[in-house]
């Protein structure tokens, strides 16, 4: 019994070591399993994964620059950035929008139009881009929403920096406005350089400044676990600010010219005639930028845009009228230029014909002038004796001299979008109308009728060319840069000087005739220099709107308002050392000396005498 | 005769467990956000684990073979009143609540299982016969297919699993060794009908966890990165970005070695693997020691059972293995498998003491 039980024992025994020698053979095979797959990872694909831990673990931020700022030539701001909470989502990060919205607006006011054009913007940008849905937050609902933050995943509330506009209205067609990048901006862009940035200038001096103004995005590399929570900065290169710009504008002067337009379509434009810098660039009616730079509600934006008085339309820029009579000094010039002697008298009997019994061409004194010289003929701005002038001229003569003036080709000033209006010609009329240019039209030109059309920019460029004895100067808006790093001041774009236009005898001439249209007796604008401490040269200027018929009067009572002629009103003071050089229209304004001049008038006022204009 | 001693240690095995006991502190202050409180607590429980292995190692293995049958039915009955009015824990009953502590009679039977099979198997002579293999697979089948039920498919595999290795160290033949794995086979793609969806979407989160870097492979693919990004010498104690960042999810549980392999490397990672190693090596060795045929089965299972759970952890740690929660013995952070794990190794100890060769 105890032989067989030990011979058991010893048999199990030897049994159970070699079993147990089997199963720890395949246990080390499990091990071996393991550490290949600890090598294969640990070691074969340590980079890839050292990568992907890497990307896990660090996420670039890119650094905002803060947008240059923008002052007036006295250092008023014209452009600011003012402090900003703002909700932001990220639409990859949230279920369901509508619920979130739903809760978000129990907490914020949301008006209608937050959401709509939140939701216009969800359409259009990539998820994983935050949208704004409302800014400029009170403390009161930041702070509401900084308690329930964690209810809401995808919704950040953050401190921006917003572009205002202090002035509002005034001299909106001059700064334009910052807007969102929108897919199309994305296309023109250098996205490397717009890194965390999501306004850019869309419109006047912010647009054209743009690389300016805009600076240059840092970048910062931070920690952020599996929650996205930023832990801490690895590194960080600072942004650098945009700079700081000063204009031309002086933004009082500009306020005076706004004002006295008010209600009015037209615009205004002062220029210094000796450097070309543009004081004053009013168009009306303007418009509020503000609402742009979040993006303007649709129907805000409907009614801007649909208003028969338009205001969007930069009309000093862009508007492109009939120069009419103000157009007479430099037809004087062009006679004086080709050989015409200023003495030189040519009867007035109140119309005008190329062949005996032909077409009359009517003068506005339908009594006659009876015989007028050059001097009288720009004083009392007749007709006839410019229907003569350009016609013996000849249209590609008067092309020609006026082309010099700067008529008919864009100034060049530092704003997107000017037109350059149209000095006619026969080449011009072969190819846009092909058809050829008719005697008739030469003798209207001679009054600044007809085809020839000026923006308000181009007439008080070339104003201001006349006022600086005939060299014209660039028109421009920049006077100084400032880089805000170390707030050093570079005076901006050297006065460029443009070509000569005429022989020095000339301008006194033409000068002359421009101070009795104020002063002289019969001046046809003696009602805008009276008064006057400084001397004032100007022409008058009155751009018919519809055609008359032959043998039909012009009356300006029986017209609708916006058939009414454009008053126009050219002048640059003082008259010996001119600091001013002003047009303005006034459109359907009637006759330009009643009611363009006393425009022109309260802007030279203000800006040589700091007289404010009488309520 | 044999004496009982008066403290039946074998500090061979001792000092292994006290190793992995001192990494797992240091890990989990690195994984547990530095957080004294939870280190104080899991000290807390490996005390009372370590009372629990000196208790058992006091036990004479003839008594505990004496208690087997008891034990393996209390914990039958247990297993049928969780299914009947246990407390529902992460989707699946597997806790009886006793007031003051929530217990997993699972856990018991992962000791009740190969000491009734052991029990079994040494009623007759080895090697077993096929009788003897057949009540032996009854005694296994009946608690796994309780817990499958509870459902805990992991924890039922690895029960199932110390109950068939007492069966081959028992000497079933390598025939039915061969018939049987050729039937499991054959069966597996029967079996991947009866699994629920989210564990055959574990299966194929493993095959591809690429799939659904977000979802399901989240976990895999994350440890993966943690592991993986250590490299030769590892981040450092403290260091891992995957870790310290929040990345790793259960990273103080299941998939507290994927933060050991990110701060501590391929070097630590195998020596970790040693320290396992030994403690599994001694355990066999003290089996092979035991002077009772039921103490050297048991002991042997107990020692193999270790062993899987170390594999399997790993194994779903590096993504060779799908994601079964199975924590990694003796570090992860948690109480319940600590003690069971312990009682193991208090009846391998108590085998110790009482060994063959003192005779």
């Amino acid at each position: 019994m105890a032989g067989l039980q030990i011979k058991d024992v010893f048999r199990e025994a030897r049994l159970f070591t070699s079993r147990s020698i089997a199963i720890g053979l395949i246990m080390l095979a499990l091990v071996s399993v393991l550490l290949v797959r600890l090598y294969f990872l640990q070691v074969v694909e340590y980079e890839r994964y050292s990568t992907l831990s890497t990307k896990n673990r660090i996420s670039l931020v890119p650094i905002p620059p803060v947008r240059g700022l923008i002052f007036d030539r006295n250092g008023v701001p014209l452009a600011q950035n003012v402090p900003s909470s703002t909700l932001e989502i990220i639409p990859d990060h949230v279920e369901d929008m509508d619920a979130l919205l739903n809760e978000l607006g129990q907490l914020v006011q949301l008006s209608r139009s937050d959401i709509k054009l939140f939701r216009r913007n969800l359409k259009r940008n990539a998820g994983f881009k935050s949208i704004v849905l409302r800014s400029q937050l009170s403390d009161e609902e930041a702070g509401r929403f900084a308690v329930n933050s964690y209810r809401f995943k995808g919704v950040e509330l953050s401190a921006r920096l917003e572009r205002h506009y202090p002035l509002r209205e005034s001299g909106a067609h001059v700064m334009g406005y910052v807007g969102r990048i929108s897919p199309r901006d994305l296309e023109k862009i250098d996205e490397n350089q717009y890194r965390g940035i999501n306004f850019l200038g869309k419109l006047g001096i912010e647009s054209y400044y743009e690389d300016a103004l805009r600076g240059s995005s840092g970048v910062k590399q931070v920690e952020t676990n599996a929650h996205g929570r930023v832990v801490r900065t690895v590194s960080s290169t600072p942004s650098q600010p945009g700079k700081n710009l000063y204009l031309t504008i002086d933004s009082r002067l500009q306020a005076v010219a706004e004002k006295a337009m008010a209600g009015r379509r037209g615009a205004v434009v002062a220029i210094e005639p000796s450097s070309g810098e543009v004081l004053t660039f009013a168009s009306t009616p303007t418009y509020d930028p503000n609402p742009f730079v979040l993006g303007i509600d649709s129907e805000s934006y409907g009614l801007l845009r649909d208003s028969l008085d338009r205001p969007l339309l930069n009309r000093a820029l862009r508007g492109r009228y009939a120069p009419g009579s103000t157009i007479k000094p430099f037809m004087g010039m062009a006679g004086i230029e080709f050989g015409r002697s200023p003495v030189n008298k040519v009867f007035c009997p109140g119309f005008y014909t190329l062949t005996k019994g032909g077409h009359r061409y009517r003068c506005w004194k339908h009594s006659g002038h009876g015989s007028m010289d050059m001097h009288d003929s720009i004083v009392q701005s007749c007709d006839v004796y410019f229907y003569d002038l350009a016609r013996s001229l000849g249209i590609e003569r008067i092309h020609d001299y006026l082309d010099e003036f700067g008529f008919g080709q864009k100034t060049g000033i530092d704003m997107h979008g000017e037109s350059a209006a149209l000095l006619p010609s026969r080449e011009w009329k072969r190819g846009a109308r092909d058809e050829p240019w008719y005697p008739g039209e030469t003798v209207i030109a001679g009054i600044g009728q007809g085809y020839m059309l000026a923006t308000p920019l181009q007439l008080a460029s070339a104003t201001s060319a006349l006022a600086n004895g005939g060299i014209r100067m660039r028109p421009h808006f920049l006077l100084a840069e400032q880089d805000p790093m170390d707030n050093q001041v570079i005076a901006a774009n050297p006065r460029e000087v443009m070509p000569i236009v005429s022989n020095s005898e000339v301008i006194p001439l033409i000068k002359d005739a421009m101070v009795d249209v104020t002063s002289g007796a019969r001046g046809t604008a003696r009602r805008i220099g009276a008064g006057s401490p400084y001397s004032i040269a100007a022409k008058t200027g009155t751009a018919q709107v519809i055609g008359i018929k032959q043998n039909e009067k012009y009356n300006e009572a029986e017209i609708d308002e916006r058939h009414r002629d454009h008053a126009l009103f050219i002048a640059y003071a003082p008259a010996d050392n001119p600091r001013i050089a002003v047009a303005v229209i006034v459109e359907n304004g009637g006759h330009g000396g009643s009611t363009a001049g006393p425009i022109a008038r309260q802007v030279m006022d203000y800006y040589l005498l700091g007289k404010e204009p009488e309520a | 005769m044999s004496r009982r001693q008066p403290f039946s240690i074998d500090w061979v095995l001792l000092s292994g467990l006290l190793t992995l006991s001192i990494i797992s502190l240091f890990l989990l202050y690195s994984a547990g956000d530095q957080d004294m409180d939870l280190l104080l607590r899991q000290s807390v429980r490996m005390g009372l684990a370590f009372a629990v292995m000196f208790f058992v190692a006091s036990i004479k293995p003839e008594k505990l073979m004496r208690w087997t049958p008891w034990l393996y039915g209390i914990g039958l009955l247990l297993l049928i009143l969780v299914l009947a009015a246990g407390v529902i824990g992460k989707g699946a009953q597997r806790w009886i609540d006793l007031g003051v502590i929530r217990f997993q009679p699972s856990e018991m039977m992962k000791l009740a299982v190969p000491m009734m099979v052991a029990w079994v198997m040494v009623k007759q002579p080895m090697p077993a016969r096929l009788g003897t293999v057949i009540l032996g697979f009854i005694v296994v089948l009946v608690p796994t297919v309780l817990i499958i039920k509870q459902p805990d498919l992991g924890t039922s595999l690895l029960i199932a699993g110390s109950g068939v290795v007492v069966i081959f160290l028992a000497g079933m033949s390598w025939r039915l060794i061969m018939v049987l794995a050729g039937l499991a086979a054959a069966a597996a793609p029967l079996g991947w009908y009866l699994l629920h969806d989210y564990q055959r979407q574990r299966i194929m989160t493993l095959i591809d966890p690429w799939s659904d870097p977000l979802g399901s492979g989240y976990h895999t693919i994350q440890s993966a990165i943690a592991v993986g990004s250590g490299g030769l010498y590892g981040k450092g104690w403290l260091n891992g970005s995957q870790s310290q960042l929040d990345f790793i999810p259960e990273r103080s549980t299941d998939f507290i070695f994927a933060v050991f392999s990110e701060e501590f490397g391929f070097i630590g990672s195998v020596l970790l693997l040693l320290v396992y190693l030994f403690i599994v090596g001694r355990s066999l060795f003290i089996a092979m020691e035991a002077k009772e045929t039921y103490t050297r089965l048991l002991c042997g299972s107990l020692a193999v059972t270790f062993a899987i759970y170390v594999f399997v952890n790993i194994g779903m740690v590096t993504g060779i293995l799908p994601v079964v929660g199975v924590p990694l013995p003796l570090i992860s952070y948690g109480g319940t498998s600590m003690v069971s794990l312990m009682a193991g190794f208090g009846i391998l100890m108590s085998a110790h003491a009482n060994r063959w060769f003192m005779h």
